[in-house]
């Protein structure tokens, strides 16, 4: 089985609102994959529909070799989830609803467990509203990689946990990949997603926007450069946001067309030049501009 | 107090539909009573018999509370004695539902972060609760033609209302969490009108002691007197204050005892069912208490009635013939359970509403993405709704028995009074199963489930005194109940009830299967 999760045009509305509007995503066996867009695009949506929570309108989803909605309990013990708003009962101690979300998945590995605890600094004896935030995102966490399962599914897992926990957190995730496991990873952090994901897909207003490697992507956007040329140039081809300044220039350029527009620098004389690589961040926000409806 | 105004109309848009009802029904429920008691006593003589035997007796006055005149009116006022509890009821559920239910959903924070008083959510429910009693008060008084001590009876019920808003107030200061608040506070309550049923059925001073009786001796109609009314005014103001204080004593979101640690780690947790008996099992235990502690209250004030026979050969003779044959007593307890059967079936709807509770909390979702199915999730809880009840009933039979055995020198009544406390059970068991039936197919609607119990009370309290038509009182599966005791038993309806309640079940879980979770 290549593919852990594939899902290929998949529609979900709510009353007005179309939350997955022709949605697709590959998630390769043995990958951590991240899945990222702005609030509101539809990943928590995705997952509840792999998750088996939904039943799509249309469209297909695969997981594991079965159907999310049929198959859901058998596919269930081979996956462990963490929502992204983790609320706990009342009445149990955080210890509590670990070892029941693991035995419900049928069974967990005590040994990992009382490690989990020890690395997350987490007291299992708490009860419900007596966690932080942070705290109830870790009960989730532990009893979520505690369990012996193929796919782990985490829906903005991190969200709460301090820079420490984040970094165990993403400790836990490469020994996990490591292990060979899959993992699909919904997150707004961009730098843990660099850190941890192979391949990422982007969406927005419930549809696929970008897939592939991080490289892949880069690919796909602008480097800015800014140059003091031996003669001024007053038009480059090919490139954006051109800002001429005497002998300097500033501008954008898309990053495949990089060697061509030095080229052409070049034979303008260079006396100095700084290029920077696009960030994340940036790379990001192009994907996410336009996103509201 | 910043604040106190925004707040008081965020609780008025989230109850714009709910508080009206509830004003507006239980303001009309005296004028109700009157307009009966008009029609089936028209004459003075038979409003004196009427007084005289039915309301007379002290296990009725017990149940209801003491009669003070036979004017119409007067009957009508003690009628609406259940009224009484109803209101408190409601304004306990009211408090709670806007103070300690905010905090638990974690709402509380994201308004006291704002510019608001320390105090002014507790305030806003509170005023929000109070208005409304008042604003009950006067319907009632309206409705009763503003004349004489309807203005009294009004203010009467509103007040056994505002003091329980403060009870709620108080409750909700001392638990973590919003259902041992409301069960806090309700065992208050039923401890007061436990309180003035043993004063009332022995004719003694012991039912000063609840605030339920103050409500009921400022003597509507029948010389009124509104001196009762200060004791409740005094004690509103003494829990409000109190409530107060004892909020600046807890943090937001917190209990003012310290929460204690829970164990590292569970053995027992395996399954649905043993997390569903984790979730359900105060509520069971409640309940059950409570209906035992009923039993065993009203099963003493049953025989009450027995002695006021044996002294009066005339109203025996008279009763034997009202009640078809039954003894009064019997009709007492059949008119009990009736009761309880209303009440049963409240908690099925109580245990089968924790499954939309666990949904919208979202703490389905965890559980129904690890290999638990769906249904036996359900089933877990669906079992607890279902048995629970049954439980209950087998308690309040079980008191009725004991204490009413024991006083007639008869331990044969305790399974007799099981037996007809357990025939209530079908029933009270057609809600459970219309609650689940709903959260499988219609989820949005579930708390209308509570809404057709409210209806199924108004028939049974007023469905016979406004002689509504056969077909519209057999709406209520209640209508369906045999009488018991004392009554003829026939199983068919026994049956059917129990047959609709399953199939409501089934068709429940049938629809959740099929259906988006955490809509
Ligand atoms: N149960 C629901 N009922 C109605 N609308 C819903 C429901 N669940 C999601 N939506 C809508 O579907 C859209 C997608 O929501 P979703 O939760 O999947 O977004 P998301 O990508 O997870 O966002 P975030 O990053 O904020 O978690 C939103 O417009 C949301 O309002
Ligand atoms: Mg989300």
């Amino acid at each position: 089985m290549e593919n852990a999760i594939l899902v290929s045009g998949l529609h979900k509305t709510f009353g007005r609102t179309h939350a997955l509007n022709g949605l697709d995503l590959t998630v390769r066996t043995g990958e951590v994959h991240g899945f990222l867009g702005p609030n509101g695009s539809g990943k928590s949506t995705t997952i509840r529909v792999l998750l088996g929570l939904l039943r799509a309108d249309s469209g297909s989803a695969r997981l594991l070799g079965g159907d999310p909605w049929k198959d859901a309990t058998a596919l269930h013990r081979r996956l462990a989830y963490v929502p992204g708003d983790v609320t706990l009962w009342p009445n149990l101690s955080g210890g509590e609803v670990i070892d029941l979300l693991g035995r419900l998945r049928g069974g967990l590995n005590p040994k990992r467990r009382a490690e989990l605890l020890e690395r997350f600094d987490l007291d299992p004896r708490k009860k419900g509203r007596a966690y932080s935030k942070g705290n109830r995102q870790k009960v989730a966490l532990v009893a979520a990689l505690a369990s012996d399962v193929e796919l782990l599914i985490l829906d903005e897992p991190t969200s709460g946990l301090d820079p420490l926990m984040e970094e165990v957190f993403r400790e836990c995730v490469a020994e996990e990949k490591r292990s060979g496991r899959t993992v699909l990873l919904s997150s707004h952090i961009l730098a843990e997603v660099e850190q941890l994901c192979d391949r990422v897909s982007i969406i927005r207003n419930g549809q696929t926007v970008e897939s592939g490697t991080l490289t892949d992507l880069r690919h796909l956007t602008r480097t800015s450069i800014s140059a003091d040329l031996a003669t001024p140039l007053t038009t480059i081809p090919g490139v954006h946001d051109l800002v001429v300044d005497g002998t300097r220039v500033r501008f954008e350029v898309d990053t495949d067309r990089l060697d061509e527009t030095l080229k052409h620098l070049t034979s303008a004389g260079v006396r100095s030049l700084t290029s920077q690589p696009p960030t994340l961040e940036e790379l990001f926000m192009r994907h996410y501009q336009g996103a509201a409806r | 107090m910043t604040g106190l105004r925004h707040l008081i109309r965020l609780i008025l848009r989230r109850d714009r539909v709910l508080l009206p009802l509830w004003v507006l029904i239980l303001g009309a429920l005296p004028a109700v009573y009157a307009a009966s008691f008009a029609e089936l006593t028209p004459t003075e003589e038979s409003r004196v018999l009427y007084a005289r035997t039915t309301a007379g007796i002290p296990s009725i006055e017990a149940m209801l509370g003491p009669v003070y005149g036979h004017s119409v009116e007067a009957l009508a006022t003690q009628r609406a004695g259940l009224t009484l509890l109803i209101v408190a009821l409601i304004n306990v559920l009211v408090v709670i539902r806007h103070t300690r239910a905010e905090e638990d959903a974690g709402r509380r924070e994201l308004v006291a972060a704002t510019v608001v008083g320390r105090h002014a959510p507790l305030a806003a429910a509170l005023v929000v609760a109070a208005g409304a009693d008042l604003v009950m008060g006067l319907l009632t008084a309206a409705f009763m033609g503003f004349s004489g001590g309807s203005l009294l009876l009004g203010m009467s019920m509103a007040f056994a209302g505002i003091v329980f808003a403060a009870v709620g107030a108080v409750a909700a200061q001392l638990t973590e969490n919003a259902g041992p608040a409301r069960g806090l506070a309700l065992a208050a309550l039923g401890v007061a009108y436990l309180v003035r049923a043993a004063g009332d059925a022995t004719g003694s001073d012991l039912s000063w002691a609840s605030p339920l009786a103050w409500s009921q001796y400022t003597k509507p109609f029948a010389g009124d007197d509104w001196r009762p009314l200060l004791a409740s005014l005094g004690l509103t103001v003494v829990l409000a204050v109190a409530a107060g204080w004892l909020s600046l004593r807890r943090d937001v979101g917190g209990g003012l005892l310290p929460a204690r640690l829970g164990p590292a780690g569970s053995t027992s947790l395996t399954g649905p069912f043993a997390l569903a008996w984790r979730l359900q099992r105060g509520l069971l235990i409640g309940w059950s208490a409570g209906f035992l502690i009923f039993g065993l209250a009203f099963g003493g004030a049953a025989s009450g009635a027995a002695d006021a026979f044996r002294d009066n050969a005339e109203l025996a003779e008279l009763f034997a013939r009202l009640g078809g044959g039954a003894s009064l007593t019997d009709t007492f307890i059949a008119t009990l359970l009736g009761i309880a059967a209303i009440a049963a079936a409240a908690y099925g709807i109580q245990a089968a509403s924790r499954m939309r509770a666990e949904e919208g909390a979202m703490r389905a979702e965890p559980v129904l993405a690890t290999a638990t199915a769906r249904v036996p999730w359900a089933l877990g809880h669906v079992v607890f709704a279902a048995v629970g009840p049954v439980v209950a009933l087998f308690m309040i039979g079980v008191g009725l028995g004991l204490t009413y055995g024991a006083d007639v020198g008869d331990l044969g009544q305790v399974p007799r009074l099981i037996g007809a406390a357990l025939a209530q059970a079908p029933a009270a068991a057609t809600l459970t199963g219309l609650t689940v039936a709903l959260f499988g197919l219609l989820p949005r609607l579930s708390a209308a489930a509570w809404g057709i119990l409210a209806i199924c009370l108004l028939l049974g309290q007023i469905g016979a005194l406004l002689q509504l038509s056969e077909a519209v009182l057999d709406l209520s599966p209640f209508t369906h109940t045999p009488h018991l005791p004392g009554g003829e038993v026939t199983a068919l309806p026994l049956v059917v009830l129990a047959v609709v309640a399953v199939a409501l079940t089934a068709a429940g879980l049938w629809g959740f299967r099929r259906r988006d979770v955490g809509v």
